[in-house]
């Protein structure tokens, strides 16, 4: 006789399974879509979370990590907070909801539940790979975001904002977006919370960049200090492209957030940036696995980590490059300020590379500020703190300043100095 | 203005003693030039004066209008006055020039009680002194000392001692580096600086720069101790003769 050794439930694995019985029927989707969730949370069941021994959550064993998830969404009524950047069309999703009657000039926008309900976002309903527990999770509980399409030729003047509020429980959005060739626009993608109650969230956004097309995608993760937030932005990038992707994480207690890039036209050129704030006692993870699947086609990684008190943070970056992909151009690096004993950071970056004649490099810095600094600051009168501050920031800022939309910098410089105020 | 009495210091880290029983008084309106061999102490001495904590003070006393310094951290002593134009001035990315001019000054004020400067005060002031060390303000929009050469080095710290308007200037090797023009330009700043109430300690190895920015006394250096004062005729001797001299007599 066989004896089959089922794997001990988590607390918070419980409570998604639980959530997801008891939310049956009042998940948006067809037939399809219904089956498509079943799968993925038959899937969520048998593996459970990932643990320490799936390579990709080595650093970040969300089974341990993950205590509890609420079960409720919130129902208090919430309000859009003002543009990040003064001026720009904002398209709020609260408690996870959008608002129907959104529109944005020169964009045409749809309701993500209505392609749930028409059953044609069955087929996203997918996870890119066995690990992928986010886009298994996000799809088993999604319920809402928006659809955009940006036309061919289109460009958008000022920078569009998602702005993702919440006041806690469970969050689950995904924001499929498309940018037609030769279109050229800004997305600030923005999660941030009332601070009300603790939040599980979940959020895929999902692009396609067009041949020839120029995009800036600013991810702002601004949640509350109880939340956690999983992010994934799976993005294709056609030929000659554009892409700058800028991520800041300023907020949550547990956060992993996915950059997931796919190369697939020559010329394309891209610039991913990152910048992590990470304070108290918080566990934060960026992984990035970038393929290059074409040949010609460039990248530069910059990401810069400043950690305080018990803080952790984790950034694992892989990049792939195809058999064909000759002439690959790609440069990563990851530097950190350690500005506590208690504090902690992994870096792990990673390269797979089969084409023979490409130029990758990577290289990682883990420091305290720098004395010779410091002493030059206080030498002309700066107070010890002060000029502390000034160094983490200027370490962080000068990867803000490579965006050249000078009302976005002022507005991410913003966020930095309001995060070390509080923290430094 | 500043009185330095037996001092004795040393590395903190391996415990290497580089100063020996330094004794010197430089007063108000008095511009000394300290001089010596590589090695003799000069810059160490600059930056016991302004506080920098990888040299312990073991025994003496640095006493600055009469109160003992030793306790203070740099950023302490520099809003009392104290201010060292660095040989080998940081770069420091990230940090703007323009906002670390504005910090420094609004700190030392405030330290000091006073009120902080407005934006144009402070931009008519920063134009103003940077115009007379021929200064491009496009340069103070890059990053601090940031690909900079090394003149404009030079000339960016005299620009911050212009500004701060300190008690005690002291010039670390200002000199090294430069050309004949630039030196020209970095001593008439500091010389527009001199008055009865201002002192000014020059550390330099070669007589050059004393025949632009002229000393009332003349100091040498060797091993951590003055070993001979003089007016301004010791540093012209030092460069006929060099040290071996005076080494010699003093052994």
């Amino acid at each position: 006789m066989n004896i089959q050794t089922q794997p001990r439930l988590s607390a918070a694995e419980s409570a998604l399974i639980d959530a997801y019985n008891a939310s049956f029927g009042d998940l948006p989707g067809n037939g399809a879509v219904a089956s498509a969730r079943d799968r993925l949370l038959d899937d969520l069941k048998t593996n459970g979370l990932p643990t320490r021994r799936i390579e990709a959550w080595h650093y970040t064993d969300l089974k341990t990590l993950l205590r509890a998830v609420p079960t409720e969404t919130s129902t208090a009524v919430i309000d859009a907070q003002t543009p990040f950047v003064a001026g720009s069309p904002v398209l709020a999703v609260l408690q996870g909801k959008i608002d129907t009657k959104a529109s944005v000039e020169g964009v045409v926008v749809g309701a993500f539940a209505d392609m749930l309900r028409e059953g044609t976002a069955a087929p996203g309903l997918s996870v890119i790979d066995g690990d992928d527990a986010i886009g298994r999770i996000n799809g088993s509980f999604v319920r809402d975001g928006y659809v955009l399409e940006v036309p061919a030729d289109a460009e958008l003047e000022t920078p569009l904002e998602i702005q993702a509020i919440h006041g806690g429980g469970q969050v689950h959005t995904r924001f499929p977006v498309s940018f037609g060739a030769n279109s050229k626009a800004t997305v600030i993608e923005r999660h941030a919370a009332t601070g009300d109650g603790a939040a599980f969230v979940s959020s895929v956004s999902d692009i396609s960049i067009g041949d020839g097309a120029d995009v800036t995608w600013v991810i702002v993760q601004q949640q509350g200090a109880d939340d956690t937030h999983l992010g994934q932005i799976r993005i294709r990038v056609g030929a000659d492209a554009k892409l700058k992707l800028f991520v800041i994480n300023a907020g949550g207690k547990l956060v992993r957030q996915e950059l997931r890039i796919d190369v697939a036209g020559e010329n394309a050129e891209l610039t991913l940036r990152g910048v992590n704030l990470l304070g108290g006692d918080t566990h934060t993870d960026v992984t990035l696995v970038l393929a290059h699947n074409v040949p010609n086609t460039s990248s530069t990684e910059v990401f810069r980590n400043v950690v305080f008190d018990r803080a952790r943070g984790v950034f694992q970056g892989m990049i792939k490059v195809a058999l064909d992909a000759q002439k690959t151009d790609a440069k990563m690096s990851c530097n950190t300020l350690l500005l506590s004993d208690d504090a902690d950071f992994s870096a792990k970056p990673e390269l797979e590379i089969f084409a023979d004649d490409v130029v990758c490099g990577h290289g990682a810095t883990v420091a305290d500020i720098d004395d010779n600094h410091l002493y030059y600051l206080m030498a002309r009168g700066i107070p010890e703190n002060k000029a502390r501050a000034m160094l983490v920031n200027a370490f962080v800022a000068e990867i803000v300043e490579e965006l050249e939309d000078e009302q976005l910098v002022e507005a991410l410089e913003g966020i930095i100095s309001a995060w070390l105020v509080k923290h430094a | 203005m500043l009185e330095i009495k037996n001092l004795h210091a040393r590395i903190a880290e391996d415990g290497t003693e580089i100063i020996r029983g330094l004794n010197l008084t430089v007063k108000a309106g008095e511009v000394a030039a300290i001089m010596g061999p590589n090695g003799s102490g000069k810059s160490t001495l600059s930056y016991i004066l302004s506080g920098r904590s990888d040299y312990e003070v073991t025994e003496g006393e640095i006493l600055y209008n009469g109160e003992s310094i030793l306790e203070l951290d740099p950023a302490e002593r520099a809003s009392k006055g104290i201010f060292l134009a660095f040989q080998y001035p940081v770069e420091i990315p990230g940090v703007a020039t323009m906002q670390f001019l504005k910090v420094a000054m609004n700190e030392q004020r405030k330290a000091r009680g006073e009120e902080e400067l407005t934006t144009p005060e402070f931009i008519r002031r920063v134009k103003e002194s940077a115009a007379e060390l021929k200064i491009n303000m496009d340069m103070l929009k890059r990053p601090l000392n940031v690909g900079f050469s090394g003149g404009e080095k030079k000339r960016a710290e005299i620009l911050q001692m212009a500004l701060l308007q300190p008690q005690l200037c002291v010039l670390d090797e200002t000199d090294s580096g430069l050309d004949i023009d630039a030196l020209k330009i970095v001593a008439d700043g500091v010389n527009a600086l001199k008055s009865p109430d201002r002192a000014t300690i020059v550390i330099t190895h070669y007589q050059r720069l004393l025949d632009y920015i002229v000393p009332d006394s003349v100091h040498v250096l060797y091993k951590g101790q003055i070993i001979r004062s003089g007016d301004k005729e010791l540093a012209l001797e030092l460069e006929a003769n060099g040290y071996a001299d005076i080494i010699g007599a003093a052994a």
